[in-house]
């Protein structure tokens, strides 16, 4: 039996919004992932030091603010800094789509956006770890 | 046949029994209905029909009229017949010039109020130079650091000519004092001002999750704030306390009222301590509620507040004003429930909401953007968005009738049904320990994350259905719209003003004036606001405030529940 994937979901910068990361964390729990959730307002540094220290399979970030053109480069530029570049970084919440194409190019593997379901989650998620093979 | 009113209750009985063995038995064996059990979208389960029987045990004096003591058919005796509901369309993004156009464009298109929306930095408490501002600056609301950006927020604006709402809570109380200090500057009289203030932290700690100090002395900051404008600002709401946010966090319209009260009287109970008589400040508090997609369960929902606040207020805290009595609440639609499928359908679901808030009673409303799906909306959205209120007062005559729907068997159940499972959890609440207790516990955030996972299923499976979600969907559609741009300058010229509000104050002046201010924090008999007015006044930014306190207070951090 493989290990269950470990996914550590976060809430960077001042965004409050979590009603979706909570869904999103207990829909990953209940299909029987490892998660971790930050909790709210942190910075890009302690989420990806979470992340490395945690050793996950995905992280998560979850941005409702609009400063998700800010943050995600951040947070995959303190990845390649740490060598955690097989890290699987998604990202949910409301994002424009004139963005998504710039973030999947910074390598944002998915974005999953308002009214997802929580099934497509999983799917999508055990797909992306599937693709990436084991480490 | 008796008249409606003197219907014999056992004949009723026995005329719907026989209905239920014939008609209805005779159509079901036809064809069955959509459901075998129908609820509201809150989860109470509603019946075929309602007759006489569902109303019997209501006391009249429950129901009441218009103005009078429950108030469940509107806080005044005239309601919409003197004057509609005020249109108070949000607004707020880029500098204060930006935000400045667009009221003024709002008001020239016939808003009768306005509304602020803050940026996230200022509803954080942070300098837009602050690291954590970045990407931030201007984006969901206006960028608010100093006076300076305050007096270009409201430039040529009549503060005492319109009232002004402000959606702000950590930061409320500097807010709050940069307003004042701008009347001050104009030469208004405080007294004259109008307008509201959210500045209601409880909930933030329970569904927004905008707090920066502790719960403590964050409350204490919310009463310096009451009692100061009891006692300076004879017409200005204080608070605005909200079961919006706590809807949009996930929870059932049950627990939107229920939670909100358990926050209210939190708060009138901290007043109270001061010594502060209730008939001296109730009668500013406000209220601020969500507009759900279940047209009659809205409706029953701000019926059912109005008649627990009265009560609550009489009988748990003594008020004798009717004043005291009588919630006034803003309601906006739900945001939640707008789509980017489809996006103009919203045009649809925030119309109906929009009468629901009306038949409901709301004093002021903000109808959703039809793009808010997408970003915050553009001037063209505002503009549909306030004209469906304006159809809906001006061409259907829904506001010449007070409480049109008071009497109708459902209704009256169900706003009855409200009210008893209301105070059944304020009850629990009681008994569990208490709000601040419960907060910190994260009981109250657990109800909300339940109650949103049910929806995301429901949503999931069908059982909710979301025209253009799961229901109706276009697969190919391409979304033409045009969004609200973010103008890339911003951050750039809200910083400049900023550094050059550092570079012309007097910077002495401003450390004697922090030092005081820590002074006064530290004890709990003083009220912040004169000490803060006094710092706006003289050039600090809103950094510089809430970081000295934080030296004293801390940083809130939540435990999180899912």
């Amino acid at each position: 039996m493989s290990l269950p994937i470990r996914v550590l979901l976060a809430k960077v910068g001042l965004d409050g919004h979590d009603r979706g990361v909570k869904v999103v964390a207990r829909t990953l729990r209940d299909a029987g992932m490892d998660v971790i959730y930050t909790g709210l307002h942190r910075t890009p540094e302690e989420v990806v030091n979470a992340a490395v220290q945690e050793d996950v399979d995905i992280l998560g970030v979850s941005l409702l603010s609009g400063a998700h053109m800010t943050i995600c480069p951040k947070i995959m530029r303190l990845l390649k800094d740490k060598d955690a570049e097989d890290t699987i970084v998604v990202v949910g919440g409301v994002v424009p789509d004139e963005d998504v194409i710039p973030l999947r190019d910074m390598g944002v593997k998915e974005l999953l956006l308002q009214d997802t379901t929580p099934k497509e989650i999983v799917a999508r998620l055990e797909k992306l770890v599937q693709e990436r093979g084991p480490r | 046949m008796s008249t409606l009113n003197k219907m014999d209750p056992t004949q009723l009985a026995k005329q719907l029994e026989l209905w239920e063995d014939t008609e209805v038995s005779a159509f079901l064996n036809k064809q069955p209905e959509r459901e075998d059990e129908f609820y509201t979208l809150g989860g109470f389960p509603v019946k075929r029909t309602y007759t006489a029987l569902d109303t019997k045990d209501i006391p009249i004096d429950d129901i009441g009229l218009p103005g009078q003591y429950p108030f469940t058919r509107g806080p005044y005796p005239t309601m919409y017949r003197s004057r509609y509901w005020t249109m108070r369309q949000i607004a707020g993004f880029g500098t204060g010039e930006d935000t400045n156009n667009r009221f003024k464009y709002l008001i020239s298109q016939g808003q009768t109020g306005l509304s602020t929306d803050f940026d996230m930095p200022t509803l954080m408490g942070y300098d837009s130079d602050h690291p954590m501002s970045d990407g931030e600056v201007g984006r969901e609301g206006v960028a608010i650091d100093t006076l300076a950006d305050m007096e270009a927020l409201f430039d040529e604006i009549d503060l005492e000519n319109i009232s002004v709402s402000m959606t702000i809570n950590p930061t409320a109380w500097i807010l709050l004092a940069m307003y004042i200090a701008l009347a001050k500057r104009r030469g208004n009289d405080l007294n004259k001002l109008s307008g509201t203030v959210q500045a209601d932290i409880l909930k933030e700690y329970v569904a927004q999750k905008e707090y920066i100090y502790p719960i403590s002395p964050s409350v204490r900051i919310v009463r310096d704030c009451i009692t100061y404008c009891a006692e300076n600002m004879k017409r200005y709401n204080p608070i605005n306390i909200s079961g919006y946010h706590i809807s949009e966090a996930g929870s059932s319209p049950l627990h939107e009222i229920a939670f909100t009260m358990a926050n209210a009287t939190t708060y009138v109970e901290e007043v109270v301590k001061t010594g502060m008589d209730v008939d001296l400040f109730a009668p500013r508090l406000a209220f601020f509620f969500v507009c759900q997609a279940d047209f009659f369960e809205e409706i029953a929902k701000f019926r059912a507040a109005r008649r627990v606040w009265a009560k609550i207020m009489k009988n748990q805290f003594g008020a004798k004003k009717a004043e005291s009595m009588r919630l006034r609440f803003h309601c906006q639609t739900a945001a939640a429930s707008l789509t980017k499928p489809q996006y103009k359908v919203n045009i649809m679901r925030t119309t109906v909401q929009a009468l629901a808030a009306v038949l409901g009673g709301a004093q002021s409303l903000h109808t959703n953007g039809m793009d808010e799906a997408f970003a915050i909306p553009t001037e063209e959205a505002m503009k549909i968005a306030l004209r469906t209120q304006q159809v809906i007062a001006d061409e259907t005559n829904v506001a010449n009738v007070i409480d049109p729907l008071g009497g109708s068997y459902f209704l009256e159940n169900l706003t009855t049904q409200y009210e008893t499972k209301i105070f059944e959890i304020l009850e629990e609440v009681k008994e569990k320990g208490g709000t601040i207790k419960l907060i910190e516990e994260g009981w109250f955030q657990k109800h909300i994350a339940d109650f949103a996972y049910e929806t995301a299923l429901k949503k999931q499976d069908g059982q909710k259905p979301v025209i253009g979600v799961n229901k109706y969907v276009e697969e190919d559609e391409k979304a033409d719209i045009k969004t609200h741009p973010h103008d890339p300058t911003t951050a750039d010229r809200q910083i400049s003003r900023l550094q050059n509000v550092r570079a012309t104050r007097d910077n002495d002046q401003i450390e004697s004036l922090l030092n005081k201010l820590l002074e006064v924090a530290k004890d709990e008999t003083k009220n912040i606001m004169p000490i803060t007015i006094e710092l706006v006044d003289a050039g600090a930014t809103m950094g510089d405030i809430v970081e000295k306190l934080r030296t004293i207070w801390g940083t809130y951090r939540e435990n999180p529940v899912f």
